[in-house]
């Protein structure tokens, strides 16, 4: 399921169960709710996971930029839920991992069903282990209020390579190509066009996306372990695709024992992204182009994140059956200053020339883990 | 409502591609043994649970989502699919 957690192929995971909560708060929407993850093995050989997921959404529906917008103007509230379940299978033979799983995600107005395999294989005394994967969703994408009920298909490709490189540093490769088809658009999205006879000098029409989009994403990532105990982790990713976004990500984390139970860890995620050939803030009038989108996530724009987390870890002695556990708290700060994507709560103002939109956001974990 | 894209070529080529992996990686499997140049008993700082690549993974799937959901790059952190909940 995870290939950078293959550093190891001919060890299955350990029988552990995690309860988390989480929240993001940013943008005047909230998202919270639980995630289970139990990893148990049977023998030697087989090891199942399964995980329970939950969001509750608490947003604004703003008539202007569409839903879940961060460019509050008069919106009102909306409340949604997303439940995902997943389950996995990893069979262990030699040095060889198999894993198979599905994961389902139901939303009032989207349903995801993903199904994944990968092999991985440990070789050269256990130094190098390489991996490939694939993975195929079906999407049904709908909209409240309407009778859309649209398809979107989804396949990934991915391959990685783990290696230890001395007693103290490793190395891990990961290469992932996607493909998506069919209906691509958030169905609530907007775009906004100059319309001199509307009263805020512009007008509104849905998106149009392409139906095909093909990515690939490659990363590295290094891991070293420093002298007093402590390690250091640092990656780069690249990405592509057919729409034109070009995306880099940079992050550099450190870990750091103290005491006898405790652990703290920081990191800062670098991310930046060139907008989507199709999208505009401001289109010069209806219909312009064949495709045009006023997604965010497809606008220019950098963000920071700055995070930190606590873990204590304790031996609990009249539970015989639980080796080990922790509690995590941690906390994420999540800045993105858009390039081409305006705050549309600015009015009185000529269209285009609103300040550029700036996004703040927390991001808060807390999870007990149990090893068994 | 859209009609669902056929893709029988595409199939085909998703067979071959697996087939590929699954050859080379037979290949890479076959190589004569190589003497490892850490030893089994100079890995104690890579067996540290502070080295894991993926300590917990139910911190880093969410948050994975969470920078997927908000961004427009994707792929190749090893997680995958699922729901958006961004609508």
């Amino acid at each position: 399921m995870a290939l950078l957690g293959c550093a190891h192929a001919d060890v299955l995971p350990d029988d552990r169960a995690d309860m988390m909560f989480h929240r993001y708060d940013g943008g005047g929407i909230i998202v919270q709710g639980p995630s289970v993850l139990v990893q148990k093995k049977f023998g030697d050989h087989v090891a199942f996971t399964y995980n329970y997921y939950v969001d509750h959404i608490t947003g604004h529906v703003d008539t202007y930029a569409g839903a879940s917008t961060d460019a509050v103007s008069g919106a009102s509230t909306y409340h949604e839920e997303r439940t995902q379940n997943s389950l996995s299978v990893e069979l262990l033979h030699d040095k060889t991992t198999y894993s198979a799983g599905f994961i389902n995600s139901a939303e009032p107005d989207f349903h995801s069903k993903t199904a994944f395999g990968s092999v991985s294989e440990s070789m050269f005394g256990d130094l190098t282990t390489v991996s490939f994967g694939f993975t195929r969703g079906w999407d049904r994408v709908g909209e409240r209020g309407s009778t859309l009920n649209a398809a979107a298909d989804r396949r990934n490709f991915s391959v990685g390579l783990s290696q230890v490189l001395t007693r103290d540093s490793l190395l891990s490769f990961n290469f992932e190509t996607s493909e998506s088809e069919g209906f691509l658009n958030n169905p609530y999205r907007l775009v906004r066009y100059v319309d001199p006879t509307a009263t805020r000098g512009y007008s509104t029409q849905q998106e149009q996306y392409p139906h095909t989009r093909t990515g690939n994403a490659g990363s590295v990532e290094g891991k070293y372990f420093l002298p007093w105990h402590a390690a250091l982790d640092a990656s780069y990713r690249l990405y592509n695709d057919t729409w034109g976004i070009l995306a880099h990500t940079g992050e550099l984390a450190y870990t750091q024992p103290l005491f006898r139970s405790w652990t703290l860890d920081g990191h800062v995620r670098l991310y930046q992204q060139r907008h989507a050939t199709f999208y505009s803030d401001l289109f010069p009038y209806a219909d312009s182009q064949n495709f045009m989108a006023r997604d965010r996530e497809l606008a220019a724009f950098h963000s920071t994140t700055i995070g930190g987390g606590a873990t204590w870890e304790f031996h609990p002695t009249r539970l015989s059956w639980i080796q080990k556990g922790t509690v995590n708290a941690r906390l994420d700060r999540m800045k993105i200053k858009y390039s081409d994507y305006r705050d549309l709560s600015v009015m009185g103002v000529t269209p285009g020339t609103e300040p550029e939109y700036v996004l703040d956001a927390s991001v808060f974990q807390f999870f007990i883990s149990f090893w068994f | 409502m859209t009609q669902r894209p056929r893709m029988t070529g595409r199939r085909i080529r998703d067979v071959a591609c697996c087939l590929l992996a699954a050859a080379a990686l037979a290949a890479l499997g076959a190589c004569s043994p190589i003497e490892p140049w850490v030893k089994p008993y100079e890995r104690e700082h890579l067996a540290d649970p502070i080295m894991s690549l993926n300590p917990n993974p139910v911190s880093s799937t969410y948050l994975d989502h969470v920078f997927d959901t908000r961004e427009g790059a994707r792929g190749a952190t090893g997680g995958v699919g699922g729901g958006c909940g961004c609508n």
